[in-house]
Order: structure tokens, then sequence, then C-alpha cells
């Protein structure tokens, strides 16, 4: 039996009737068409879908849709400032080359600023236990690291 | 040959420019296959093998037919009018008979040879109604004995295909073997290990995936699909399987997010729906999800090797021989067969003068996912072979491992190997001196003293790779079983206004093509970067390409631009002839402007470009109008990367935890580009080489022949916290000698020359001969435990 929820996604609301068994990351990206939360995986491991429910970093692939009811989701599109400038921690990927096929990148992108909103992450361990729970094939996580090392000074200065 | 053009450089190659692409992949407006949606999409949905080997007695699709919104259900028995996928290597046994080349069904027909093996396809408006009717469909299993363990398959019980009884695809040879023989009976010590090289499972993170329509009005097919070399795939697919007119199929590989070679090759999914789009006259969409992934991409490695190094009393090697049984899964995947012989065996000689080689390759079939290229592909099996048997040589004849290799290094090019390869150029005591410092090896007593102060054990393992890369010449590829050319195509749109377009062959998932190709093409023409754009990976636009795997984007593909830019570059001198007056000869090109020779006379670029497309004053007799140029770039040999890296592990001898403390690398990738993209590819590699050395290993139950590594819970990606931050750096470098960018390729190299090193580390801090990969916490543990 469907039914209707409304949250608001990177400030615009939505209402719309679902099936219940249906993930956040499926209405994201199948019926608000937000392509760039990606799934990579089927056991909430790779983190690429991971995005910020009410302000905190959730896998969207283990969020049913109607938990999000009433909530602000806020997804990589919604990241940049509204004139289009890029987040901080978007700038310090671009900046740091910590990314190279892009998949992951969404995911570690919002992973990323919920790490350095929420949690301890001034040394190099620190950050890669924090980013423990997203897997990227390509870069090998240096430059991601650095990156957000680099991030996280450009948010604390702004 | 062509020495690197220096005089319309405006500095951009060595740059590291910050990536163009990266805006669209930061803020989410990639598109990626699976983000396509077209109109009147359905969905479809695999039924694969629950089995490991049996024969199908019976499918009976009806209520899965008959399900709410299905449209249609497809079995073996709809494809048997097509062909099999094809391989692209004929590999000869040593008796001469062709390697065994069974059917590779598009829809397991009769028989069901892994688990995973796609049996029906059903197609539905969406996909989880193609997911549930799938569950409808009744198979009649008769369970045969799988084969699975690469050393047991030759003669087993269980037979995969009745064209192969004792399950061998070939036995093949390289090298001369009478000669290495007699070495080996001369040698003062022989070196021997008996070792697997673990399979591994490439998880680009984004699953493979495919889009396909039939268009009846112009009977013509498009297909997006998650390739490396879209071209490649159009060609297979057309002349090989569906008998499509090439003309008549178009397949773009939009972004594609990441490949490691699993995307190379033509697969059964996209065939599949290609054809049945035409039949149910819609649009089909299938994305793997990760457990297919798993179970149906192409794996790697899983080789089982008995290697043997003769040397005399001084450390010098006399000769090396090696057998290999290399397990190719169930089923030829389109390059499997090069992938243990010609790309392996090949590369034995590493960085040394050994004059006696021989290797022998028995090729096996198997109950397991088919074995192709990933990331080396045979190269990281052959420089773990060498390195391994390098380092315990060393130890064996107590020589400092750096000595031993410095004892027989080729030190003069051209250097040709006896296993088929002439190296071009290269300074490998170089690389090595430059690692030794980078990793700082005059601190490591310390650091082991340290390490040892607080109960734990330290070890230092060295690598010194050498890699074939840039495939590759074409008449060389095919005196060796090649069916393809490997060839690159580039085209040059010179647009009226100066701006120009680029068109490759080459595909980008991750290597940054649209940056590094248009520094080329930038610094080239002398004009801004913004001006160029790279496109790629859709065969409506890019007249042809081979594609990118084996590190040759830049080498094979770059090259190809070269040449199209300077024929653009040669047909715009003879309209700044014109417009200037003087003679074509006189003409020179650089930074963005032609000039009359020792004048002040000068036309930019921008100019001749709109002169070109305007051709009011133009010489119309003598030539054609438009600035378009393309061209077709075959190398003359391979590439020759070539590295030196040292690995410090420390192990913790309660756990047998090994922390991989420091890692340095030193490559020769010759002349660099971009330096950020190049550093970015040799970490990627490093950690996929680290992640083969301790974590991760594709595991098939023997018995039953159920992947028992079949989701991120079970098989060890290398996470963040796996991994520490490399040294890394590029060598002054031998450039190329037979390419204009002098360049070689950096993409595979870490993961080609990491895995030995570590697996040296580790067994130089326990002490013992050897250690099988991955070495996990429990492997090293028990191989303490020998020690005490």
């Amino acid at each position: 039996m469907s039914q209707k929820i409304t949250l608001k996604v990177n400030g615009r609301s939505f209402t719309r009737e679902i099936e219940p068994s249906r993930l956040l990351v499926q209405l994201l990206r199948e019926d608000l068409a937000l392509t760039g939360t990606h799934v990579g995986c089927d056991t909430s491991q790779c983190g690429a879908c991971t995005v910020h429910l009410n302000g905190v970093a959730v896998k969207s692939c283990s969020v049913l849709a109607v938990q999000a009811n009433g909530a602000e989701v806020t997804t990589i599109e919604g990241l940049a400032a509204s004139n289009g400038d890029m987040h901080p921690m978007q700038a310090a990927f671009k900046e740091c080359h910590g990314l190279q096929c892009g998949f992951c990148t969404p995911g570690m992108v919002m992973s990323a600023v919920d790490l350095v909103q929420h949690h301890r992450c001034s040394s190099e361990a620190e950050i890669r236990e924090g980013l423990e729970g997203n897997i990227c094939r390509c870069t090998g996580y240096q430059n991601i690291v650095r990156a957000v090392q680099s991030g996280a000074q450009a948010m604390k200065g702004a | 040959m062509n020495a690197p053009d220096k005089a319309v450089s405006q500095g951009l190659i060595g740059q590291s420019v910050k990536r163009r692409e990266d805006g669209r992949f930061l803020t989410g407006r990639g598109q990626y296959t699976d983000d396509i949606v077209l109109s009147r999409q359905t969905f479809a949905y695999f039924l694969r093998s629950p089995y490991a080997h049996a024969r199908i007695k019976s499918i009976n699709t009806e209520a899965a037919a008959a399900a709410e919104g299905v449209l249609a259900v497809f079995t073996g028995e709809h494809f048997r009018a097509v062909g099999g996928l094809p391989c692209g290597w004929l590999i000869n046994s040593l008796d001469g008979s062709p390697m065994k080349e069974p059917k590779h069904p598009i829809l397991a027909d009769g028989k069901v040879r892994y688990v995973g093996d796609q049996l029906a396809l059903v197609v539905a408006e969406t996909y989880e109604q193609a997911k549930a009717a799938a569950q409808l469909i009744e198979v009649d299993y008769d369970e045969l004995t799988p084969v699975v363990d690469t050393a047991a398959a030759k003669g087993h019980a269980g037979k995969v295909h009745d064209e192969a009884p004792d399950n061998v695809c070939y036995t093949w040879g390289c090298g001369d073997k009478a000669a290495t023989d007699a070495a080996m009976a001369k040698a003062a010590h022989i070196t021997r290990l008996e070792f697997r090289n673990n399979r591994l499972i490439p998880n680009a993170i984004e699953p493979r995936a495919a889009n396909a329509s039939y268009n009846p009005s112009d009977e013509s097919y498009t297909l997006y699909t998650t390739s490396q070399n879209p071209h490649v795939a159009r060609l297979l697919m057309c002349a090989f399987v569906l008998g499509i007119p090439e003309h008549k199929l178009r397949v773009v590989a939009p972004d594609v997010g990441g490949g490691f070679g699993s995307k190379i090759f033509l697969y059964a999914e996209e065939t599949a729906l290609v054809w049945a789009a035409k039949q149910i006259g819609r649009p089909i969409k299938w994305t793997a999800d990760r457990s297919e992934a798993f179970l149906s991409d192409a794996h790697g490695r899983d080789h089982a090797t008995i290697a043997e190094l003769g040397l005399d009393v001084n450390g010098k090697f006399l000769a090396m021989r090696v057998h290999t049984t290399a397990n190719l899964g169930a089923y030829l995947s389109t390059f499997a067969s090069s992938v243990p012989t010609i790309l392996y065996a090949t590369l034995l000689a590493g960085q040394y003068t050994t004059p006696a080689i021989y290797a022998e390759v028995t090729g096996i079939f198997s109950n397991t996912a088919p074995v192709d290229a990933y990331r080396g592909a045979g190269r990281p099996e052959a420089t773990y072979v060498v390195e391994r048997l390098v380092e315990t040589a060393a130890h064996e004849l107590n020589i400092a491992p750096a000595e031993i290799r410095r004892r027989n290094f080729i030190k003069t090019f051209p250097y040709a190997t006896p296993v088929g390869l002439t190296y071009d150029v290269g300074d490998y005591e170089a690389t090595l001196a430059d690692v030794i410092e980078l990793a700082d090896v005059a601190g490591y007593p310390a650091r082991k003293a340290i390490s040892e102060a607080k109960g734990f054990k330290r070890g230092i393992g060295y690598s010194t790779y050498i890699e074939a890369c840039g495939l590759a010449p074409s008449n060389v590829a095919g005196a060796l079983g090649a069916r393809a050319g490997l060839f690159e195509a580039g085209e040059v749109r010179v647009h009226p206004t100066g701006k120009v377009t680029i068109f490759t062959g080459s595909h980008s998932h991750g290597q940054g093509h649209e940056t590094t190709f248009a520094q080329v093409v930038a610094d080239r023409l002398g004009i801004p970067i913004e001006d160029v754009s790279i496109e790629h990976g859709d065969t409506a636009k890019v007249l042809f390409g081979m594609g990118t795997y084996g590190s040759r984007s830049l080498s094979v593909g770059g090259t190809a631009i070269v040449k199209a830019v300077d024929k653009v570059i040669a047909k715009g001198k003879k309209i700044a002839a014109h417009l200037l007056e003087a003679a074509d000869t006189d003409i020179e090109f650089e930074n963005g402007v032609f000039k009359v020779a020792g004048t002040d006379k000068s036309v930019p670029f921008a100019s001749v470009s709109l002169t070109a497309y305007v051709p009011h004053n133009y010489p119309l007799d003598k030539l054609e109008p438009g600035l378009n140029e393309n061209a077709f770039y075959d190398p003359t040999n391979f590439t020759y990367p070539a590295g030196s890296y040292v690995c410090e592990v420390e192990v913790d001898p309660m756990t047998g935890v090994v922390r991989v403390d420091r890692f340095s690398a030193v490559d020769d990738f010759g002349n660099i580009v971009n330096p950020m993209i190049v550093e970015g590819q040799v970490h990627g590699g490093i950690a996929q080489g680290i992640g083969q050395a301790l974590l991760e290993h594709g595991i098939y139950d023997v018995d039953s022949g159920q992947l028992l590594t079949g989701s991120y819970m079970d098989y060890a990606m290398p996470r963040a916290d796996d991994l520490p931050s490399f040294n890394v750096k590029t060598a002054k470098g031998t450039p190329c000698s037979h390419n204009p960018l002098g360049v070689k390729g950096c993409g595979e190299a870490g993961a080609i020359g990491s895995p030995p090193a570590v697996i040296n580390a580790i067994c130089d801090a326990i002490g013992v001969k050897d250690l099988p990969m991955p070495a996990t916490p429990h492997t090293v543990w028990k191989a303490i435990q020998t020690t005490r």
C-alpha cells in the first residue's frame, strides 16, 4: 500500500506517493532524477549513496524513503552555493585530485563534509578511519585524505 | 625518431593542470549509463545459475511470462541462431594445435558452467517486476561435478566442455627450452618457489550497465554501455555475434565509473539487450547489482606457478624456468587467452640480463567466472615471479637485494630479451638509486630497532619491475595471434573560429583524458587550453578506436592526435602562405601564429581557420577548404615503463597483522604531461597491488563451486584505513624513443610493481622463504609459528 510523503531535497519541497519498501536512494535517483547519488553495492558497504538526512550523513540505500518523511535531505547536487560556487570540500577534491572516475566521489564528498562537521578529523589516521565506510577503487585514498584535510581547513575558515 | 617538439610549447607539458572533468563529477552532473532513462524504458533481469556445473534438463518460463508487467522472457534457445562471444586472441599449443574454443553462448544452452552463468533474460515494465518474475522460472538442473581449483583442473573428473576433455585450453611455450635446461644444469645455485597468484575481482565502483534501443524507422540500434572501448564492442557484437550491419549500431560509453580491465570485454548482457530491444520494440536497461558484478564480471590473475632461477656463485642470473597453470574460467573472455601467455611470459626477463628463459603455460577451463585482463594483465603475475625469485635468491646467497639486482641489470639499450621483446630505453640503476634515497633505506636499521623495542617485527622488500605497454604494434601482435589491430585513431576538428574539438578512440573512465589530451593539443597548437575540447566514447562521433587498456591512451591514442594536429599545422601553413603571399616552405608555426621566416609578416591560427571555412581569398585550385584532419597511429614497438619500489612493513607477531608503514616508488614513465594525474594513477595502482598482497582474494568453494567472496562483506576491498600515504616520485626518466611525445604509460605500474615488494618485506620481517597472497593476519601468524 503506497504512502504519501513530503520531504525537502536540496531546499525544494516534494510530495510523492511511494511504496513503503522504496529506498531513499531510489526516490532520489529514480523519482526525483537526482542521479548524482550513486549505487555501488548492495550491502551498505561502499558509501557511494551517502547523502545528508537532517544534516547527518546516511547511506541512502539503507534508509527507507518513508523514513525521510518530513526530513530535509541534501544530495551532492545541493552542496554547492546557490550562486554555483562549489562547496569548499568540493573545491578541495578538485584542487587535490581527490577523484578519478567520479563514481564514489559524491558519497565521498558528502561523508567528508559530515566528518568535518561532526567528528574529530585533525590527523591523517582519524580521516582514514572516518572514511572507512566509503570505498574508492581509483585513488588509493591518498589524495582524498589530502582533500579532506584541505577542505576541513577551508570550511573552518569559511 | 620524432623528437618531442619544444618549439611550439607554451609550457603546458609537464604542468599539473587541474582536471577539467572534475566540475561535473563533483556536483553530481556526471552522466553514467544507469543515469540514462529512455522514453518507453523497460528493464531487464538476468536469471543466473545457482550451480557451478549442471545440465539444464528443462526450463519452464510460462509463469514468468504471464507475471505482471512482463514483456518477454528469453532463454538459450532464442540465441541459438546467433554467434557466441568471441575470443580476440588465438594461442597455439606447443604441438601446433589451436587452443580449444568452445562456444560462449549469450544465454546458457543445455548446460550452466559457473555460479552466475546467465540462462534467462526477463524484460518487464519495472526492474522489480522483472526480478520477481525471474523467480517464477522453473529450471530442472542435473548437477555435475564442478572443477574449481587451478592446479587440479587438468584431467579432473569434472569436465567443463566436451571440446576440452582434460579441461586444457592450450599448453603454450615461450623461450628456448633446451638452452634453459642446459644453463640450469650448470647453475651453482637454484632458487625455487612454488606459489599461487591469487584470483582478484576487479570491482570498479560503478557496476556494469547497459541500455539498448532499436529504431525501426532506419533499422538502427543504440547501446549505452559501461565500456572501455565502445568501437571494439560494436565490431565484435556486429561482426561475430549478432550479424547487425556495423553502421547500424551506435555504441556510447558515457561517463564510466572505473574499469581496470573489467570493462574491456564484450559481455553477454549488453549483447542480449541489443538483440532483445528489437524483439520487444522498446529500450531495455540493465544494471548489475554488486552481487551480480562479483559473479559475472571477468576476474583477474589466478595462476599456479613453479618458478626456478639458476645463478652462478656471484649471483649472476644464468637461467629462469617457469611452469604456470592459468585458470581461464568457464569460457574464454575477450582477451583471456593472451593474458597468461603473450602478456605474461614475455615479461619474465624483467630488468635483467638473464640469458636463457623458458616458460610453459597451461590454460585450463574451470567452473568459475571467466578470467581476463585486470590492471596489469599478465605483467603483475610475471613481475611477481621475477621479483620474488630475485629477492629470495639474494637472501639465499647472502647478497643484498639491491646489489643482486645491480649485478644483473640490463645496462645497454636497445636490448633484445630471450622472450621476444626489445626494450628501447631505460636506466634501472638510476631508479633503484633514487628509490633507495627516497625510501631512506639508510635509516632502516634505526626504524627496525624501534619496531623491535615495541615487540614488532620489521622488514624491507624491493621490487624493480618492467612492463610492456602501449599495445601494440599490430603486425607483431598479429604474428602472436591477435585477431585485431591495436592502433589508435584521432581526429582534430578545427572550427572556423579557431576553437578545436578532438575526437579520440581512447576512452577515459577516470584517467583524465579531457585534461591531459587537451594539454597536448593546446601546447602543440599554441592556443589556450580552454579552446580545446575532447570527445570520446561514442561511435557516432569518433571515427574509430581500439579504446583504453594496457596503459596505451597517451602513447598510442595521444600520438594519433599529435599526428592529426601536425596535419592541421601542415595544411595551415599552406593557407598562411597564400594569405602572406609567401612560399609554403617559408612558413613557420610557433605559439599559435603562422609567420614568414625571417620577417614580421604573420597570421594567427584563428585567421587561418576562418579562411579555411570562408575561402574567399584561398588557393581553391590547390587546396580543399576546411580544417579537419584525422590520423591512425600504429606503434612500432611496445613502450617499457619501469621502476623501483621499496616497501617497509611492521608485523605484530602476536596477531600476524601487517601494517605497511612506508611505501616508496620511483617510476620511469618517460616524459610526463600531467604529473598530478600520473601520481594519482600510481597511487591507485599501488593500492590495488597492496590489496592483492594483503587483502583481496576471490575464493570458490572447491566442492560446490560457490563463490565464497561474493560481496563487500566477504571480499576485502582496500579501505582508507588499510593503507598508508605513499611516497611516489617520477624519475627524470628515459623518454620513449619511438613516439613523438616520448611517453610510456603509467596506468598499471603501481599494480604491477607493488605485490612482490610487500611480500618480500613480510618474508624479510618474519624470516620465512615464502608466503601466500593475500598475507592475511591468519596466514602470517601461521607462518610465524613455523619459525619458532
